[in-house]
């Protein structure tokens, strides 16, 4: 279990990092090493070059206003969930993070490398998708956004450029009157779900369902989101629930492993779907009744 | 006067060390040493048409590079198969691999080349340059595809079957007949592994000057890989040393020996004239190690109106794996240990060992048991579910009673012995089990829960263990003159806390301060003669030999200080390590001064051992050492005991099944457990603690998931699912029962495997108790148990 050869830098600047990745196809960014220095080393990834980023400046922050989270590609997992206003102002963002493996990987792992390793089964890469967030990148010709929508284009396949490197991932805040929930079920702790859903509600100014949009953890190749809000704009029913659910399988393909068929997949689909929309709702609900208060 | 330490809750010295990370397992010896690296079959089943080396030959940094054919050149035994450890008169078809692959590979993981390089990175590059051709075979993989025999593993073994043995007590076919009611069931348990932290591991070095070999080996038999690397490397015995420094855990399978590395690495420390360590990583451990566990049962019982058994029929298949070194131990137990605490009334009992094209099989702890729990307590319950009793009835009116002790089976044990339980209080033991649980609260929480729309279930397993099998162990104990005590003894440790342990007993034996004991264990330097640590044994058969020597070492120490103190023998005691006469303290000599007098000296080399010396002491008209004795403070000997002493215990466990997910959750697990005289409760109870984490495992979470061509597709710490802490109970609930051994002088039982032995029945039993459907194969993930409520209520 060692890495086969190959060339290491590590840059001091930004310009340097992206000028290191330039013409190497073959190369990869470093940066919490969690997926990627397993797969180095059983071999199952064999880069020519790791542009480590770690000595890059002024690439660990978590900034936070009203307009939502900023997340620099150096703020490490741990850091970003134990900051109390990115819960405040992006609950989703916690409540997902603290399902992210385990407290040692959350202490190297950066959120924004989840977010670029594009696996359909990781927490944040389906939040960013229902936050409808966005990624900035730097490349040769400059740093651009790329939108959640446009970022993910198939398994664990990023839009990136192989020349550019993610340095900031943007988590807009909730629209009024939004609840949120998430849940998973893994085999063990910390483990990658088996499915896992987060939703979004937002409740319109008379406290009825506006809109609903959930996420789903292993049940596509890529990170997915479904619009929910036609088979539950009537209310939260259990027959309602049902329908959403059925929506939502619809445009999801949850597959057969070593861990959970694909029917049981399915059927952890509409458990959870029922499940943390109910929850969103109430806690848009509460949202409402809270600021209706104040 | 000195405490009792046998029996106390002392905590284990070994642990300091541990816990702040200054143990030293084989990696960490011979850090000058080259490292090596083996090049691993791909493929399940194939025939090798070419190895092309030449990539490597030149590469910097490469020191060997060796395939089956380079080997028999440098130790002509080196090219006959690996040994088959535990020969058997029914394993008829008994086949072993070779270091490195002879023609055919029989398993993906199987050893093909070996390279030996500066570091383990440059050898792995050095292995991706090996081109090796191939013509694939059809792979056998699972225990349907061996019984279905379409296809063959070894193509001279007819039937896949490497053995078929049969045992039987009476005529169970004619009691099962004339029963008034019967039933049958077919009962599977998957394959698993012991995955201890430390994978294998082999440093060694050749010692040019004295012309000796020593070897650091992660083994549970450090006398065992020395017999082997002598014999193959055609070495005198006497010119190996092989030590066992810290291990990371065995769990069984590194009771296996030789494993091609244990004989590879010192061939190239000798041809190289360099230290070569081999250190396995994960994915070998997974793909080259062993597993076990994995068999296929078909019950056919017949019993009277309350439960008491007529007649058992068991047949059985054993997934060995390729090849066959550890013999058939694990399903020999599996087939005598399945009757637990129960008369089985007539019993017969017939297995198949059958090959698959998979990593080879040797025992997990529990080695065979928790199969065989697994099918007596599933006919336990099933009795029970057909007769509507109570399910500790059932038990209770076919229990083994203390009277009937000692109880024959009327069959053949593992290590050729007869079937004999020496002690036990199965009655007891299952009254204390009922309490420890809240077995007769049970319906009551049931309705309260099921009131909260919630789905527990309870269930009960009981084993018994035939443990501390022979032949022997031995000790060596000598004080020194500062008084210190040094303990050796020859079997292996692999974190039990032999170190404590071993020092109350001799503490307590010998009359000296447990801080002034120490333990060496597996080093053949010390103690030459010794089997192994596996089978619950150390306890028993070294406590029991470490026991006998301090006595001889005090009887000795009291012959002496006798004469010097002018007394009889009979008139003195030893305590702290001052011999005294009986109830005057201050009126004694140190053991360190006996221990100078024992020893009469030409040379004084300090102010102590001037008292020794030719002019100061001893009667001129006699010998200096009399007839009969020898030099020295110390004791030696063995213990050999006539047969294993069988400890036993019961758990039970509450679960909860989520009516929708599936998921399932341990509510509470109790065990009560008899492992005779307890030398140290915590030591047990830690035990306990770690077997039913493992038990845990082998029932909800661990399996092998191989796929139909025989690639391990989950073998990595992220898709073997061992359970975290978690996963694993907060609390277990433990009560002892202390039934004696009458076989050695402690009266003492082993307990290392028995906390895992009944994880899987208590948990099927539970989980039928909590879907009402019976659960007939394990381990069991939500996933599965999804499936079955389908099919169930379909």
């Amino acid at each position: 279990m060692k890495p086969a050869p190959f060339d290491y830098v590590r840059p001091r600047t930004l310009d340097e990092a992206v000028q290191a990745l330039a013409g190497r196809p073959e190369a990869k960014v470093l940066a919490g090493g969690q997926s990627l220095v397993p797969l180095l080393s059983m071999r199952l990834a064999a880069p020519s070059l790791l542009v480590d980023i770690n000595a890059l400046p002024d690439l660990d922050h978590v900034r936070v206003d009203e307009t939502g989270v900023r997340i620099g590609a150096l703020a490490r997992h741990a850091r970003v969930l134990a900051d109390p206003e990115v819960r405040r102002v992006q609950p989703l963002v916690s409540l997902a993070l603290a399902n992210v493996a385990h407290p040692t990987i959350r202490n190297r792992g950066t959120t924004v490398g989840s977010l670029v390793h594009a696996d359909a089964a990781a927490e944040m890469p389906m939040v960013l998708r229902l936050l409808e967030g966005s990624v900035d990148v730097a490349g040769p010709s400059g740093r651009r956004t790329i939108e959640a929508a446009d970022l993910y284009v198939g398994p664990l396949e990023s839009s990136l450029h192989h020349d550019e490197i993610a340095v900031e991932a943007f988590f807009p805040t909730l629209p009024a009157r939004t609840g949120v929930a998430f849940e998973e079920i893994s085999r063990r702790h910390g483990d990658y779900a088996m499915c896992g859903v987060a939703a979004l509600v937002t409740l319109d100014g008379g406290g009825a369902v506006s809109r609903v949009r959930a996420g789903y953890l292993s049940a596509s190749d890529v990170p997915a989101v479904v619009d929910l809000t036609e088979p539950l704009a009537g209310g939260i029913t259990p027959a309602s629930l049902e329908q959403a659910a059925a929506v939502a399988l619809t445009q999801l393909d949850p597959e057969t492993d070593i861990h959970a068929t694909a029917a049981y997949r399915a059927h952890l689909v509409e458990v959870l779907t029922a499940r943390v929309v109910t929850a969103a709702y109430q806690n848009a609900s509460e949202h409402t009744h809270q600021s209706t208060q104040e | 006067m000195t405490t009792r330490m046998m029996g106390a809750k002392v905590a284990r010295v070994e642990d300091d060390r541990f816990v702040r990370g200054h143990g030293r397992y084989v990696d960490d010896v011979a850090p000058d040493a080259l490292h090596a690296a083996v090049l691993r079959s791909p493929h399940a089943h194939a025939r090798i048409r070419s190895i092309d080396v030449d990539a490597v030959l030149d590469l910097d940094g490469v020191h060997a590079v060796w395939t089956y054919e380079d080997l028999a050149p440098l130790a002509p035994a080196m090219g006959e198969p690996l040994p088959l450890l535990i020969p058997h008169p029914t394993l008829t078809h008994g086949r072993t691999q070779y270091a490195l692959a002879k023609d055919e590979v029989n398993y993906v993981g199987e050893a093909i080349a070996f390279v030996v390089a500066d570091d383990r990175y440059l050898a792995e590059d050095a292995l991706d340059r090996i081109v090796v051709e191939y013509d694939l075979l059809p792979a056998v993989v699972g225990i349907d595809a061996a019984r279905a025999a379409e296809r063959l593993v070894h193509e001279d073994v007819p039937g896949n079957v490497a053995a078929r043995m049969e045992q039987a007590n009476g005529d169970a076919a004619a009691a099962i007949a004339a029963a008034p009611h019967t039933l049958s069931l077919d009962l599977e348990i998957e394959r698993s592994a012991c995955m201890p932290l430390e994978g294998r591991g082999v440093a060694a070095r050749w010692d040019t000057d004295n012309g000796r070999l020593q070897l650091w080996t992660s083994t549970q038999t450090s006398t065992g890989v020395r017999a082997a690397v002598a014999a193959k490397l055609g070495l005198d015995l006497m010119r190996v040393d092989v030590i066992t420094p810290d291990v990371g855990g065995g769990f069984g399978v590194k009771i296996n020996h030789p494993w091609p590395e244990e004989l590879l690495v010192p061939l190239a420390a000798r041809l190289l004239g360099r230290a070569v360590k081999f250190t396995e990583d994960r994915r070998e451990h997974f793909i080259s190690s062993a597993h076990e566990r994995g068999q296929q049962h078909h019950v056919e019982v017949g019993f009277d109106d309350e439960g008491r058994l007529l007649g058992l029929d068991v047949r059985f298949w054993h997934d060995n794996g390729a090849y066959t070194p550890y013999g058939l131990i694990v399903p020999i137990i599996t087939s005598t240990q399945l009757l637990g605490p129960y008369k089985p009334g007539a019993y017969h009992v017939q297995f198949d060992s059958l090959y698959t094209n998979t990593v080879i099989v040797t025992p997990y702890r529990g080695a065979g048991r928790p199969q065989g729990c697994f099918v007596m307590e599933r006919t336990m319950d099933a009795i029970a579910a057909y007769l509507g009793k109570d399910r500790t009835e059932v038990r209770s009116i076919n229990l083994i009673q203390p009277d009937e002790m000692p109880y024959e089976h009327g069959l053949t044990f593992q290590d050729g012995r007869e079937l004999t339980y020496d002690s036990g209080d199965f009655p007891t033991m299952l009254t204390k089990i009922k309490e420890l649980v809240g077995w007769d609260e049970f319906e009551t929480f049931r309705a309260e829960m099921a009131a909260q729309g919630r789905r527990v279930g309870i269930g009960l397993a009981a084993y018994v263990e035939g443990t501390g099998v022979g032949p022997y162990e031995g000790a060596h104990i000598t004080v020194e003159t500062s008084g210190k005590v040094k303990v050796a003894t020859g079997l292996t440790t692999q974190g039990q806390g032999h170190q404590t342990a071993f020092a109350q007993i001799v503490a307590d034996e010998l009359g000296v301060p447990f801080e002034d004991v120490e333990i060496t264990t597996g080093d053949t330097r010390r103690m030459p003669y010794a089997v192994g640590t596996f089978a619950s044994r150390a306890a028993v058969m070294s406590g029991s030999a470490i026991h006998l020597a301090a006595k001889k070492t005090k009887e000795k120490a009291l012959r002496i200080a006798a004469e010097a103190l002018e007394a009889d023998v009979e008139d003195l005691e030893i305590v702290d390590g001052v011999v005294q006469v009986k109830g005057s303290p201050g009126s004694g000599i140190g053991l360190g001064t006996v221990a100078v007098l024992s020893n009469p000296l030409r040379y004084a080399f300090d102010e102590a051992s001037k008292a020794a010396t030719q002019f100061n002491v001893g009667d001129p008209t006699k010998p200096p050492v009399a007839a009969g004795e020898e030099p020295g403070l110390e004791g030696k000997d063995f213990y050999s005991p006539p047969r294993s002493t069988f400890a036993s215990g019961m758990h039970a466990v509450i679960v909860e099944t989520d009516p929708l997910t599936a998921e399932i959750t341990i509510l509470k697990y109790a065990v009560v457990h008899d492992c005779g005289h307890l030398i140290n409760p915590m030591i047990v109870e830690g035990q306990i603690h770690g077997g039913v984490a493992q038990g845990v495992g082998g029932a909800l979470y661990e399996r092998m998931a191989y796929d139909e061509a025989g690639q391990l597709q989950n073998a990595s710490f992220m898709d073997f699912l061992m359970p975290y802490v978690t996963e694993v109970p907060t609390s277990i609930d433990i009560d002892h029962l202390e039934t004696p051994s009458p076989l050695n002088p402690l009266g003492i039982k082993g307990a290392g495997e028995a906390g895992v032995i009944p994880g899987s029945a208590a948990f099927a039993a539970a989980i039928e108790d909590a879907e009402g459907f019976p659960i007939t194969a394990m381990p069991i993930s939500p996933s599965q148990l999804f499936d079955l409520r389908a099919a169930h209520h379909a």
